[in-house]
């Protein structure tokens, strides 16, 4: 069984991002870079179903320019077999990117399709379903566990009341959520055969896809300062201040 | 200028990094205070492959220059933790490496590199004769098949953590050698064996959390197999991996000193008195920004060492540069990131006290600021030695 992992490059969970001067964007520059997190625990997983000896083929690909190798040496380091870089200028926006793994998929033919069920970037969430809508495949999102029986997967999904179990019939998409796995870290053997593990580069006009913009970036704004506390000497100073300034309760 | 594989070097970063962040701040200050060893982290180093990433892959480790393995380390530190719980088991392999002999690479080297044997200990200063090392009194006199060691070690790091301990010992009396350098020999011995066989450890109460120790060594019977290359050699093999040691720990004063500047940085950002940014007076910028460039500067050296070190051009100039100006560099950003916490310096919760504490010792240890000022006098500079 073949598993496909899409992942995306994105800034460092720890990094504070700032806002450009004229708020057109975020200020990228010289800003560390990483894995999504909820893509590194979408590899976790694949490389996990290997390990068990489910999955003989763990692929992992990501859309974007050069630096995107990066992320994809990242997951290799992690245990996934081969990567595959789909050039482009710019990060395409959700449609465009669930096209480009449409053909990929078209292609490859996996019977596993994992995804994190969203980037911490853009935080669109959105990908995953796209994908399930173009390919016609089922889709478990938010999936916090996994089982691959004969020719289903049974995932078990984080819904606002508790948990879901559904069955998806093989091939099926699956969005990874916080709980699915804790990744592990790569060991330095790993990343220095990730190196020599076979990366793939195509265009998105090899793949005959026109990436097309549906939304405009109008502005970005910092979230408001935040203000600086104060001490109350008391539970009814607290409750007071609360009803009467806060108007809270 | 000095040419390393970049993509390599940012993925270690990478790869540390990430092992670093399940070890942070309070993982570290908790581990200070109980003045306990960070073992779970030193696991979890080793599982990963770091320790051994000089150990050459045909004896299960990585193969990598010291480029790589200086980087290792910088890291461990740069993020705010401290590699000298770990550094031993990276670099006191060198003299087994380079001068032991087949058997005994093949018995040990693969179990070092899994991790299964901890050879995190090396037994050179004594108490009598401090940094002239020559005139060391520990002995080992070959009795039929054995050695017998009688004699005292001080400052002896980590001999609780570790399995194996390279010991320096003298085998041929000082009086009866034609040069001082002579006559000395390095053992591998086993330390479990070595505690219920006539050495007692005694712990040294230290201002750096260290785990190290003093020696004594009372007809200590070890087989003489134990013998690392020849008899009357060992100083020499000492010396041998000194370049390489002395790399690594400027690399880790490098990390020191990023981690020390980025956090006075950020602290004169956000503290406000007298309605600005404490930052905002160049009184405290200034000392913040000649830290910087001076840990800058210690960088290049380092490179210019691990350039020469790995592409076999002799290092003992950059090498020994390197150490002393990086740590006086770390030791200076130290000195900036407590004056600009002011009060807060000293709290233990900014670990800024903890990491001023630690990486003031690398001025002292394992070679003194003195010592390599010496080796540039004489060997640069042609100047007559001076002891
Ligand atoms: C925490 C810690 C861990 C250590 N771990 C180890 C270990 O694992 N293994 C090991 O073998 N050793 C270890 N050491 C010992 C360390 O290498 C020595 O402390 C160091 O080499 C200095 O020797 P000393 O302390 O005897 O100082 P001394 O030799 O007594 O020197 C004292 C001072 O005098 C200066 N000085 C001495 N002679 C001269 C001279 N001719 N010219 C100018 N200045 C001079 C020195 O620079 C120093 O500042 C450790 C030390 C510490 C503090």
């Amino acid at each position: 069984m073949k598993v496909l992992v899409a992942v995306k490059r994105v800034l460092d969970h720890n990094v504070k991002v700032r806002v450009k001067s004229d708020h057109s964007d975020v200020d990228l520059t010289n800003i560390k870079m990483a894995l999504n997190p909820f893509c590194e625990i979408a590899v976790e997983e694949a490389v996990r179903l290997k390990e068990a000896g489910i999955a003989t083929e763990v692929v992992v690909m990501s859309i974007g320019p050069k630096a995107v190798q990066e992320q994809i040496r990242t997951a290799l380091a992690l245990g996934a077999d081969r990567g595959i870089q789909i050039e482009t200028d710019t990060m395409p926006e959700s449609l465009s990117v669930a096209k480009l793994i449409a053909k990929v998929v078209e292609d490859e033919r996996p019977s596993l399709i994992i995804l994190g069920k969203q980037a911490i970037d853009s935080d669109n969430n959105q990908t995953g379903q796209m994908l399930a809508a173009l390919t016609g495949m089922g889709q478990g999102t938010f999936a916090s566990d996994v089982e691959i029986q004969d020719n289903e997967a049974l995932v078990t999904r984080e819904v606002d009341g508790g948990l879901q179990t559904v069955a998806l019939r093989l091939p099926a998409i699956v969005t990874s959520d916080l709980r699915l796995n804790e990744p592990r870290y790569a060991s330095l053997p790993n990343i220095m055969k990730a190196k020599k593990k076979p990366l793939d580069v195509k265009s998105a006009a090899e793949l005959g896809i026109e990436l097309r913009a549906h939304t405009e970036l109008l502005k970005v704004e910092p979230p408001a300062e935040r203000q600086g506390g104060i001490k109350v000497a008391s539970v009814e100073e607290l409750v007071d201040k609360l009803k009467n300034e806060a108007k809270v309760i | 200028m000095f040419q390393h594989d970049i993509d390599a070097i940012n993925a270690i970063r990478e790869g540390v990094r990430g092992l670093c962040e399940n070890f942070d701040a309070a993982y570290w200050r908790q581990i200070d205070e109980v003045k306990g060893f960070p073992e779970d982290f030193v696991q979890a180093l080793t599982e990963a492959g770091w320790l051994a990433a000089m150990i050459p892959e045909e004896f299960g480790g990585s193969g990598l220059g010291l480029s790589e393995a200086s980087v290792i380390l910088e890291e461990v530190n740069r993020c705010g933790g401290n590699s000298g719980t770990v550094h031993g088991q990276m670099y006191n392999m060198f003299t087994l490496l380079r001068h032991g002999s087949d058997e005994q690479k093949q018995k040990f080297l693969p179990k070092i590199a899994a991790g299964e044997l901890r050879l995190q200990s090396m037994g050179v200063t004594e108490p009598t004769t401090g940094t002239d090392t020559t005139k060391i009194k520990t002995t080992a006199v070959r009795k039929g098949d054995k050695y017998v060691i009688n004699g005292q070690k001080v400052w002896i790091s980590r001999i609780q953590h570790s399995d194996l301990m390279i010991l320096l010992a003298r085998t041929t009396p000082l009086a009866e050698v034609t040069r001082k350098s002579e006559g000395m020999s390095i053992f591998l011995v086993d330390l479990e064996y070595a505690m219920a066989n006539g050495m007692s450890v005694q712990p040294i109460a230290n201002m750096v959390n260290h785990e190290t120790n003093e020696l004594f060594f009372d007809n200590l019977e070890i087989p003489a197999d134990c013998l690392i290359g020849e008899e009357g050699k060992g100083f020499r093999y000492i010396l041998d991996g000194l370049n390489a040691e002395r790399t690594l720990i400027a690399a880790e004063c490098i990390g020191d000193g990023r981690w020390f500047i980025e956090k006075a940085s950020a602290y004169a950002r956000e503290r406000e008195v007298f309605g600005r940014p404490i930052g905002q007076n160049q009184g405290v910028q200034f000392p913040i920004a000649q830290a910087h460039i001076d840990v800058e500067a210690a960088d290049l050296m380092r490179w210019r060492a691990c350039h020469e070190y790995d592409n076999g051009i002799p290092a003992g100039a950059s090498a020994n540069m390197a150490k002393y100006l990086a740590a006086e560099a770390s030791w200076k950003a130290a000195n900036v990131c407590l004056q600009t916490h002011g009060g807060f310096g000293f709290a233990c919760e900014y670990d800024v006290e903890r990491k001023f504490r630690e990486t003031r010792l690398y001025q002292v240890a394992p070679i003194s600021t003195n010592l390599i000022l010496s080796y540039v006098s004489e060997h640069l500079l042609e100047l007559p030695r001076s002891f």
